[in-house]
């Protein structure tokens, strides 16, 4: 059976704890081009008085949604160490709006993958931050099967994982 | 109470604990401090919430550099006489070994504070200061 890249990320993002505290959720994902949202909540703001989430939730958006990209758009299942991260952060977010990652895996190497990445808000496509990331390669045989199990079998997985 | 007024009763009581508080992000990720003089020593506690890959488990990458953008404006805060909260400009990471599911610490080193800008360099280890899992770099525009 082959899963869908789309279903593929959602389960890969699905492992990731905190992702989960911040309410990831993967938009769309085809080849190569990934769209997570971050939903604007309390908890991330920075700037009490404004209201801006803090450029560390925007960190882990972006870290997500490019390690995301990397692992959905991959054949195997490999767990891609990030290696460094480069952002600019072009404006303050708006308050009370939700953020979105468009992400790209702009080329896979034998040791390395290289990604960029937009986050941007509303359909004008407000631009607040950009990033390029680069991801080693550690191969396909070093991923874990339990973890392998949790993106192939899903949810189903979880119980099967535990009792292991 | 407005943050400019909080950070300028911190500044002058020398106790930024309220500030911090004040943060809600700073909640979010567990993000304590000691201050010892000039230096200050940012400490981000083990939080089953910080994990992004459960088999290893490694706390989520996002976060060590959150929690190391977070270290840098505050020890700005804290070191340099700013009115405001210091915007960051841009944000440089590398990361050197997997942050494992405990104890995070990050000091900085403001390299040089201009009229407008101020570069940071920020490291964070574990175990041994001498064996960082992450050393990153930063730019902030100073407000004035």
């Amino acid at each position: 059976m082959s899963l869908s890249v789309k279903t593929r990320a959602e389960r890969f993002v699905a492992t990731l704890r905190h992702c989960q505290v911040l309410g990831l959720t993967v938009e769309s994902a085809q080849d190569n081009v990934l769209i997570m949202r971050l939903p604007y909540s309390e908890q991330i703001v920075g700037n009490p008085v404004t209201g801006t989430v803090h450029g560390g939730s925007l960190t882990t958006l972006m870290d997500t949604a490019c390690g995301t990209a990397v692992f959905s758009s991959l054949p195997g299942f490999e767990l891609c160490p990030t290696l460094d991260l480069r952002m600019d952060y072009m404006k303050a977010a708006t308050p009370n709006r939700d953020l979105f990652a468009e992400a790209r895996v702009t080329r896979v190497a034998s040791s390395v993958v290289f990604t960029e990445c937009e986050v941007f808000q509303g359909e004008e496509r407000d631009l607040v931050a950009k990033c390029a990331a680069t991801f080693m390669r550690i191969g396909e045989n070093m991923t874990p099967p339990e973890f392998r199990a949790l993106i192939e079998h899903g949810d189903d997985a979880t119980t099967t994982g535990a009792a292991q | 109470m407005s943050f400019e007024t909080v950070l300028q009763q911190a500044q002058q009581s020398g106790n930024f604990q309220p500030l911090v508080d004040g943060i809600p992000y700073a909640n979010l990720i567990g993000l304590k401090f000691q201050r010892f003089g000039q230096d200050v020593l940012f400490h981000l506690p083990a939080n089953e919430d910080n994990i992004g890959n459960p088999i290893l488990p490694a706390i989520h990458g996002g976060v060590i550099g959150g929690f190391m953008e977070l270290a840098a404006s505050l020890h700005l805060m804290m070191t340099m006489d700013t009115a405001a909260l210091p915007k960051m400009i841009d944000f440089s990471l590398d990361y050197l070994r997997a942050g494992r599911h405990q104890d995070t610490f990050a000091e900085c080193q403001v390299w040089r504070q201009g009229s407008r800008v101020a570069n940071v360099a920020i490291t964070a280890w574990q175990t041994e200061r001498t064996s960082p899992i992450a050393t990153a770099r930063a730019h902030f525009l100073l407000a004035r």
